[in-house]
């Protein structure tokens, strides 16, 4: 019996070592059905969302590149607060539900300070002012509000089962959430935009003038952090510790002030999107966070988690979907926006958990 | 295995815990059907049980229980983080909804209903839709389970929470679904069945009675937990739990016994969907949304994940404070400093302040399950490891 189980153990061994020899080796038949399943996964849905965008395309030409336009618009907002759960995500692996709140919190806060404190209410070189001087300081807000939710509660937590800080995560959102709805009120409140407003034609499509703004300070953002992440020492710093903490250490990186430097610029990612999304909605409510935060951390995970570029594209074939969801004829229509969302959050979960950018890892024991 | 685990053992603790849960339970009936309505009753002691705890208030804090201790099962014994569990819950009662009421007047099924036999719509047996919506709350709880388990566990939390979200929506805007009406919408379905117990039919306002059903649910509930936990699953959700890589390599079969861990949570929230349907006569969509989630997952932390006993406490506590008891202490409070502080809206910041204080401070809750409580101090214990080991040499 024992012979046999050896010498049935020692063909199969030549067999293995014949056919990688003969065949180069692509990965174990598991691997290669996943590959299978994610490929023509990845087909039957671009095919069929082709379809979709063509059949609108063709039915309401100007009204597609319309609501495109402003779908990309929210979908730049999703990437700036996308790579808030990116960044945390990538050095932490935190899923950082109060991120949302953060943003939410960062948008009242600016409407305070250009409304309230600065008092400024229409567009005229004082609200330009004000608004510059807003992005600043929300920035500012953010960060420090992100940094001691790190200091206070997550960096104790750093050690322990995963679990525990998830569920504090979740803590922290309902306590900003609880700020928020003593700052702001529990009705959702209007506020004045200071941004220049109107309209330019192309043609016979409408661009709002706050779109363009919207671009022209969401890019440089996240031009610059992209600098920051990969060209920079404290960028390096970053990479090195999400990759092994320990061995970071080792090499002379403070881990903690990486940590905190992380979130730092998330929570500055997430004021300057607070305060666009406020200038370009004009409404802000205490439950905002949670919605929009849920759909960035979706975009988060469509691009890739852990990947800047992944957050940002992903940010904007989110907002691009949910625009064309909302304002096409032949679509769901906003009462169903967030199962969208949500349904493209558990597809991609399913067929490619990496993401669309992200590479998948195994698991070292 | 008869060898392994004593029998008498099993049988004397199980008979421990049946005498006094029956003991309270009867003690709560007793208060709440016989002494409330007592003539003889002290005017002061009516009027504190009404506002602090009045008998709708306790009815409601049972169905929390059921519905804590069905997402303990898969929380505290299994490890999945579960941040959808209001979807079961809003299936539990659409079941409720569709087979226990008018909601579908052009049809006419009566089976063993508790209206007359005339009356239009679908009338099943409230024992029968309690099962009816266990199991398909178990089907949907594999059905969401089977392509997602796969994932690691943040990915898993937040699949959950996507299901957890689209559901709701699907009720909320059931008035059109397709061109079929599922759900009457945000209308919500008025009026469900009552409960027949063979002499009399329990309606919405038999509250006494219903308190004793209730209890009867949870006891079920605790019994489940109780002897599934002993046995050869609970024992492969505890594995899982504390390291699932080891647990599949000595053999538990991972897919299945996640799968199972989700199923009988579901059946739970189910069980809870029903029984909340027939607490407040009726089945609203509003209802049903992401903070029911949270409420639950922190009446599971704050009790003790993986303990029967830390839940029920837990729930109880929290469903109390939510439902009932802030806003008493509040008028309570306005009324002695003449003050004008809206407690209710504190909730959220007593919820979020619970599940912080108790990760960072008593992970294990407040009454903790011994296993769990080593294994969420694990990090502490690998510094003590390191530091005794460096102080060696």
């Amino acid at each position: 019996m024992q012979c046999t189980a050896v010498l049935g153990g020692d063909r199969g061994g030549v067999k293995l070592a014949k056919v990688s020899e003969s065949k180069k080796f692509t990965g174990t038949p598991g691997q290669l059905r996943r590959q299978r399943i994610e490929q023509s996964g990845a087909i039957v849905i671009s095919l069929l969302m082709s379809v979709w965008m063509l059949v609108n395309l063709v039915k309401a030409p100007e009204q597609f590149v319309q609501v495109a336009i402003s779908g990309l618009r929210n979908g730049l907002i999703y990437a700036l607060i996308a790579l808030g759960y990116t960044l945390v995500y990538g050095i932490i692996e935190l899923i950082n539900f109060a991120h949302g709140d953060l943003f939410m919190l960062s948008a009242v806060f600016s409407s305070f300070f250009i409304t309230y404190w600065i008092g400024a209410d229409q567009s005229n070189p004082k609200g330009w002012l004000a608004f510059a001087s807003c992005l600043v300081a929300v920035m500012i807000f953010g960060a420090v509000v992100n940094v001691l939710i790190e200091r206070l509660a997550y960096r104790r937590l750093r050690n322990a089962p995963r679990l525990a800080p998830l569920i504090t995560a979740v803590g922290m959102s309902f306590l900003l959430n609880f700020i928020g709805l003593k700052w702001n009120g529990s009705t959702p409140r209007q506020w004045p935009t200071v941004i220049p407003s109107g309209d330019i034609y192309i043609g016979e499509i409408r661009i709002s003038l706050i779109t363009l703004w919207l671009f022209l300070i969401g890019l440089p953002l996240l031009l610059a952090l992209n600098y920051l992440v990969t060209n920079t020492k404290q960028g390096k710093a970053m990479r090195a510790t999400s990759q092994d903490k320990d061995a970071s250490t080792l090499m002379g990186i403070n881990v903690n002030k990486t940590i905190a430097f992380t979130f730092a610029l998330g929570g500055a990612m997430a004021g300057a999107a607070g305060l666009l999304y406020q200038q370009s909605i004009g409404t802000t409510s205490y439950n905002l966070g949670f919605q929009l935060g849920l759909i960035a951390f979706t975009s988060a995970v469509l691009g890739g988690i852990g990947n800047l570029w992944g957050a940002v594209v992903g940010g904007l074939l989110i907002g691009l979907i949910q625009g064309l969801n909302d304002g096409l004829p032949y679509a769901f229509g906003q009462a169903w926006s967030q199962s969208v969302v949500f349904a493209i959050l558990i597809i991609i979960l399913v067929f490619r958990p990496a993401g669309l950018l992200g590479k998948s890892v195994t698991e070292k024991v | 295995m008869a060898k392994t685990i004593a029998p008498n053992n099993v049988a004397k603790s199980n008979r421990k815990w049946i005498t006094g849960y029956s003991i309270i339970g009867l003690l709560l009936f007793i208060t709440y059907q016989f002494l409330l309505p007592w003539e003889g009753l002290p005017l002061g002691i009516y009027d504190a049980i009404y506002r602090w705890m009045p008998p709708s208030a306790i009815n409601e804090s049972l169905v929390y229980i059921i519905m804590a201790l069905g997402l303990n099962i898969v929380v505290g014994y299994a490890g999945l983080l579960d941040l959808g569990y209001v979807a079961f819950w809003a299936i539990g009662g659409y079941c409720a909804g569709w087979f226990m009421s008018e909601f579908f007047y052009f049809l006419n099924i009566n089976f063993l209903g508790s209206v007359p036999a005339e009356a239009p719509g679908i009338h099943i047996n409230f024992w029968m839709v309690l099962l009816i919506g266990g199991f398909v709350c178990a089907v949907f709880g594999i059905l969401i389970g089977a392509p997602t388990l796969r994932l690691k566990s943040d990915y898993l939390a937040l699949v959950t929470l996507g299901f957890g979200e689209i559901i709701p929506q699907v009720f909320f805007n059931g008035e059109n679904f397709f061109g079929y009406n599922i759900s009457n919408g945000t209308k919500g379905i008025v009026g469900v069945d009552s409960i027949p117990v063979g002499v009399k039919n329990l309606g919405p306002f038999d509250f006494g009675w219903k308190l004793l059903i209730f209890l009867l649910l949870t006891a079920v509930m605790v019994f489940i937990s109780l002897r599934l936990r002993r046995g050869r699953l609970g024992r492969a959700w505890l594995a899982i739990r504390e390291d699932e890589l080891a647990a599949s390599m000595m053999g538990v079969p991972l897919m299945r016994t996640k799968l199972s861990a989700y199923a009988v949570g579901a059946f739970a929230g189910g069980l809870g969907g029903v029984a909340f349907a027939t607490h407040v006569n009726g089945v609203y969509a509003e209802r049903f949304n992401f903070t029911i989630s949270i409420f639950l997952l922190a009446m599971v932390v704050l009790g003790g994940m993986g303990n029967v006993w830390g839940v029920i406490l837990g729930a109880f506590i929290l469903s109390w404070v939510n439902g009932n008891g802030l806003t008493a202490f509040g008028q309570l409070y306005n009324e002695q400093f003449g003050t004008e502080i809206d407690f209710a809206s504190f909730t959220f910041l007593l919820f979020g302040l619970v599940l912080i204080f108790m990760m960072l401070f008593k992970r294990e809750g407040l009454l903790p399950e011994s296993r769990l409580k080593l294994m969420l101090h694990e990090d502490e214990l690998d510094q003590i490891d390191a530091s005794s080991k460096s102080g060696d040499k």
